[in-house]
């Protein structure tokens, strides 16, 4: 039952502060916090295409017919579409953590911190020369 | 360009207001204004009631953190002119209750705070007489970013985390607590731990890295607590690699 008592009356021992409650779409409020959700939810996409890797390992595991038929599934143009999606979040994924990667180590050599855009900048030429050498391979014919 | 600028100021009276509301004031706009300049000529000249905490003017005191537009900022490093000709909107820092206007009750970060020890802890206190501890510009260098810190309070208003979940310890207190952690006169890294190691400490923070980007003394606690996950977790491997080695 609802208390019908008056609210007790403002003292300094007995202030009444305004506590606002904080929206459930917060995160839409502010580009940098919807920025930081998109980023939270692309970790779905990674898991999405680890999954889908190991699927394709598994097929080709059990022979060409197999594969072939998976690689036909794969056409459907809904998973077309998810994968697209899903790269979207991945490169997102990769470009968001390389940039923070600074921040979260610090490299001391000849006791100097490292200056951050090398710590993220070497992340990203990792990146660049494994993708150059995936798309070397797959393109070699 | 116009000779006054409209403040919008977020008024709450707690003997009589159920919620904030917002008042405008109508003040001078000089270039060489802060909003804390303003605020003070409201308070002078036009509403005495107007309540809200500033000391110094210098941006070392960190008491006058209030959101500008929305922005978490130090109202004394504000610049009127950075806003002009549209209307400047005040309100208390979010995240915090409410104690009148613009004054925000502190006692949660002051309690979180303390829970960090932030101050140096030593096994056996030297004799005075063997001097004082020494540090090379190296050392000082591991700690003196996080040791910027001025309490104001402005990365709580920006982190989410801390929005959503009040017992989240938060990133200034977690920023000090590392500035103890790295300082090579400090030998309380092992009693900050279980208090740092928890749910409601590094492991909350979700790296949003809103903390960051609104320090004014560009502490990044954000980078304080993400290299203290790293050495919690560090740790933890250690522990389970060699579970008889001493801690």
């Amino acid at each position: 039952m609802k208390s019908t008592a008056p609210v007790p009356a403002y003292t300094l021992n007995h202030p009444r502060w305004y506590r606002k409650r904080v929206s459930t779409y917060w995160w839409l409020q502010r580009w940098e916090y919807l920025r930081f959700v998109l980023r939270e939810i692309s970790s779905v996409f990674i898991a999405y295409f680890v999954v889908l890797m190991l699927f394709e390992v598994y097929f080709l595991a059990r022979g060409p017919q197999a594969y072939a038929d998976f690689q036909d599934l794969l056409k459907n143009p809904l998973i077309i579409a998810l994968n697209f999606v899903s790269f979207f979040f991945v490169v997102f994924h990769s470009i968001t953590w390389f940039n923070l990667s600074a921040r979260a180590m610090t490299v001391r050599v000849a006791g100097k911190r490292v200056p951050g855009f090398l710590i993220s900048g070497s992340n990203f030429a990792a990146w660049v020369v494994i993708s150059t050498v995936i798309v070397w391979f797959l393109m070699r014919g | 360009m116009s000779d006054t600028i409209h403040l919008e100021v977020s008024r709450y009276s707690p003997e009589t207001d159920a919620a904030p509301h917002f008042q405008t004031f109508e003040v001078p706009f000089r270039k060489d204004w802060v909003v804390l300049d303003a605020l003070n000529y409201i308070k002078d000249k036009q509403d005495g009631s107007l309540t809200y905490r500033w000391s110094c003017r210098m941006g070392i005191c960190g008491s006058c953190g209030m959101l500008v537009n929305g922005e978490p900022k130090l109202t004394c490093a504000t610049f009127l002119a950075d806003y002009a000709p549209a209307p400047v909107r005040v309100e208390p820092l979010r995240n915090f209750p409410v104690v009148r206007d613009l004054v925000i009750a502190m006692n949660d970060f002051m309690r979180k705070l303390t829970r960090m020890k932030p101050w140096l802890i030593r096994k056996e206190e030297k004799p005075l007489s063997e001097g004082e501890y020494l540090q090379t510009p190296e050392q000082v260098d591991m700690y003196k970013q996080f040791s910027m810190c001025i309490n104001c309070m402005l990365c709580y208003a920006a982190c989410p985390v801390y929005g959503l979940d009040p017992l989240f310890a938060g990133p200034a207190a977690i920023a000090l607590a590392q500035r103890y952690n790295l300082d090579s006169r400090d030998e309380g890294s092992k009693d900050r731990f279980p208090v740092l190691s928890q749910h409601d400490a590094i492991w909350g923070c979700t790296f949003v890295g809103e903390c960051t980007r609104v320090c004014p003394k560009h502490v990044d606690p954000a980078s304080a607590i993400q290299q203290y996950k790293l050495t919690a977790a560090m740790d933890w491997v250690k522990s389970v690699l060699m579970p008889w080695g001493g801690k």
